[in-house]
């Protein structure tokens, strides 16, 4: 028995539907298994993972704080691998933002004024930017691998947070603990409702994610990002720059990480200190993918994955499974969604043995 | 002392050199598996776990290899069965395997790991320095050489090797000549994944005996880097495999003695190391384009 591929005349849209949802299920499916391997109740484990968290006005906000920064690190991801730019160091520029955009808190704690909050977020999005342009720089100059130059930018942006919040930005009054100093009231990013912890980043999200969509169905600079990273030849015959469009994709992906990670620790933590993100710059890679790189399947797509965060955590407490579970979940998503894709384009056929062909999938 | 370092470099360069072997091979044959982070960590935690429940770190060895071609196999489903694009699967696989091998290993965290011991050569490790650098080693430094020179052979004087190559530079015209690309592949990527597996299984066996959460950090990344690096040869990934652990060790010791630079700056030396490197060796792309296999990372389907 083998399997055999036949391409498509043209992109089964019924598939390009189907498919996220195919890839959920048989998560859940895989999930269940896993479950049962681990001693415990499959059906009530997976209650306790996905539908628990939404029944609660509390975990709902949990949920709009986890899927802000997966929604807008993704959108921003998602142009650069429609465009054939594999920016995978979004973890890195997400580090980086939430240090420039700290600048000002921290070393200007007296300062109250209403302008401070605006800055941090522009100062964040410059240094996510800035340090995204490293690889486009090395791209477009020395047609450097922009997989590999992201992600070592990713371990060294760690350790430089590292190096700071240890060293020169550590509070002195911090009983020795590696934290900066607690932001002041006028740089806490606030809540958009009094009856929980969602701060306005979920706002910045669902409005990047808007505008993304808007661009790329209706302007010419999202047929540029298309063309391009369908057919670099193409592009060129209609007059568009491949190297101006590594230079916007990353910047535009890097800004919106560093924006993400400023939001993050002003909105969420108040202060710095080593560790500021449970990987949500891997995490929205899975994000981009699940929402087929459409920016309003993002928004979805970012509220699923948030979900097996809290998910996870609920599952430490009432079912004393590792927190580990989320991640398996989370690399299990990705795998089904890239296969399910496959049908989108392809019809795919079981050969079995004697040459008796059989129409499996239509 | 400076046997002793020299020791060091060696065992912080084995894993690296071994994991970017197996990628060289799977790239030559036209695939990017870019999950190699994810099929060494696979590596190590079947290693470990093995070892533990069987006491024999050389029964842990086979399961780090095997768990690693294991691994490797989904991802060779996916991009050569289902035809998906190898990159998003390559991040996959390595997202996967960081949060499995996290799950499988947390009953290990904290145990006391049984190392591979060495093995020493007589007569050859009584030659005066040399002898007790090169000839009183663990069993995967013998590997990673053996490797290198077995690949070099395999690829550049054997009929299957020619082919393989012929694989990754034109999948159309190999297959037109009656090659089987699809299951060539599936076997080159099965070897990656194998060698990243020995690889991992080395971390927690001699670099490190013991199973600490993501304990390559970034070796497989580097590992990836090192096979540009070499421009696809074997002899030069095992040079810059040392370069690296030169690197990674130097800036220990220098974190040892305390040369009042901050010790994360230091850490932060084999990334940036690496993409010096990089830099070097893209910078001229008529070269680059020239060693690259041309039908890297492409998708194939074969026309009935």
């Amino acid at each position: 028995m083998r399997i055999e591929l036949e391409k498509r005349a043209r992109v089964s849209t019924l598939f390009s539907i189907i498919s996220p949802l195919l890839a959920l299920l048989l998560t859940l499916v895989f999930g269940a298994v896993m479950f049962w391997f681990l001693g415990k109740p499959p059906l009530g484990s997976l209650y306790v993972y996905f539908i628990e968290p939404l029944l609660e006005v509390w975990s709902l906000h949990e949920l709009a704080v986890k899927a802000a920064p997966l929604i807008l690190i993704a959108v921003g991801l998602s142009i650069c691998y429609r465009s054939n730019n594999w920016n995978i160091g979004a973890e890195g520029q997400f580090t980086i933002g939430a240090i420039t955009g700290s600048i000002l808190p921290v070393l200007y704690p007296e300062w109250h004024s209403w302008a401070i909050l605006p800055l941090m977020m522009i100062m964040g999005m410059i240094g996510g930017a800035a340090y995204a342009a490293i690889p486009a720089l090395l791209k477009t100059r020395f047609n450097t691998n922009e997989i590999l130059t992201s992600l070592m930018l990713v371990y060294i942006a760690g350790l430089f947070l590292d190096w700071l919040v240890r060293g020169p930005w550590r509070d002195p009054k911090g009983y020795n603990f590696p934290v900066t100093k607690s932001f002041q009231v006028e740089a806490v990013l606030p809540e958009i409702l009094d009856s929980g912890r969602a701060h306005w980043a979920f706002i910045f999200a669902l409005v990047a994610a808007v505008a993304l969509w808007f661009m790329m169905r209706f302007m010419l600079k999202g047929f540029q990002v298309s063309v391009l990273g369908q057919s670099e030849r193409a592009g060129r015959f209609a007059g568009f720059s491949a190297r101006r469009m590594v230079w916007f994709s990353m910047l535009l992906s890097g800004a919106l990480a560093g924006l993400a990670g400023i939001s993050e620790v002003s909105g969420s933590i108040g202060h710095l200190q080593p560790a500021i993100s449970p990987g949500y710059g891997f995490t929205a890679i899975i994000v981009a993918f699940l929402g087929r790189l459409n920016p309003l399947g993002i928004i979805a797509s970012g509220l699923v994955l948030a979900l097996t965060y809290l998910g996870g955590e609920a599952a430490q407490v009432a079912l004393e499974i590792s927190d580990k579970a989320a991640r398996v979940f989370q690399g299990m998503l990705l795998f089904f969604v890239l296969s399910c894709d496959t049908l989108i384009h392809y019809r795919i056929r079981l050969v079995l043995a004697g040459n008796q062909t059989k129409e499996v999938k239509a | 002392m400076f046997e002793a370092i020299l020791l060091t470099v060696i065992t912080a360069s084995t894993p690296l050199v071994i994991a970017a072997l197996g990628e060289l091979v799977t790239e030559r044959s036209g695939v990017l598996n870019l999950g190699v982070e994810g099929m060494m960590i696979m590596g190590a935690v079947c290693a470990f776990a093995t070892t533990q429940m069987t006491g024999s770190p050389y029964i842990g060895l086979l399961a780090g290899i095997a768990g690693g071609a294991a691994f490797s196999l989904l991802f060779g489903f996916l991009t050569l069965t289902l035809v998906a694009n190898q990159v998003a699967t390559g991040l996959a696989l390595t997202i996967l395997g960081l949060g499995l091998s996290g799950q499988l290993g947390e009953m290990f965290v904290g145990k006391p790991g049984i190392k591979l011991q060495p093995i020493v050569i007589p007569l050859l490790s009584d030659i005066p320095f040399f002898g007790r650098v090169l000839f009183a080693q663990d069993l995967t430094f013998y590997l990673s050489v053996a490797l290198v020179i077995g690949i070099n052979w395999f690829l550049f004087k054997s009929r299957t090797g020619l082919k393989m190559r012929a694989i990754g530079d034109n999948h159309g015209s190999a297959h037109a000549l009656g090659i089987n690309v699809i299951r060539t592949r599936y076997l080159a990527v099965m070897f990656g994944g194998a060698c990243a597996g020995l690889a991992g299984a080395q971390l927690s066996l001699v670099y490190t005996p013991q199973w600490v959460e993501n304990m390559s950090a970034g070796r497989g990344w580097i590992a990836l880097a090192l096979v540009v690096f070499a421009s696809w040869r074997p002899w030069r990934v095992l040079a810059g495999g040392y370069l690296f652990g030169a690197v990674t060790i130097g800036q220990l010791h220098a974190q040892a003695f305390g040369i009042g630079v901050p010790s994360q700056l230091l850490s932060a030396l084999p990334y940036a190391a690496t993409i010096v490197v990089l830099i070097i060796i893209s910078h001229n792309r008529r070269t680059t384009l020239i060693n690259t296999p041309a039908s890297l990372g492409k998708p194939f389907v074969p026309d009935r």
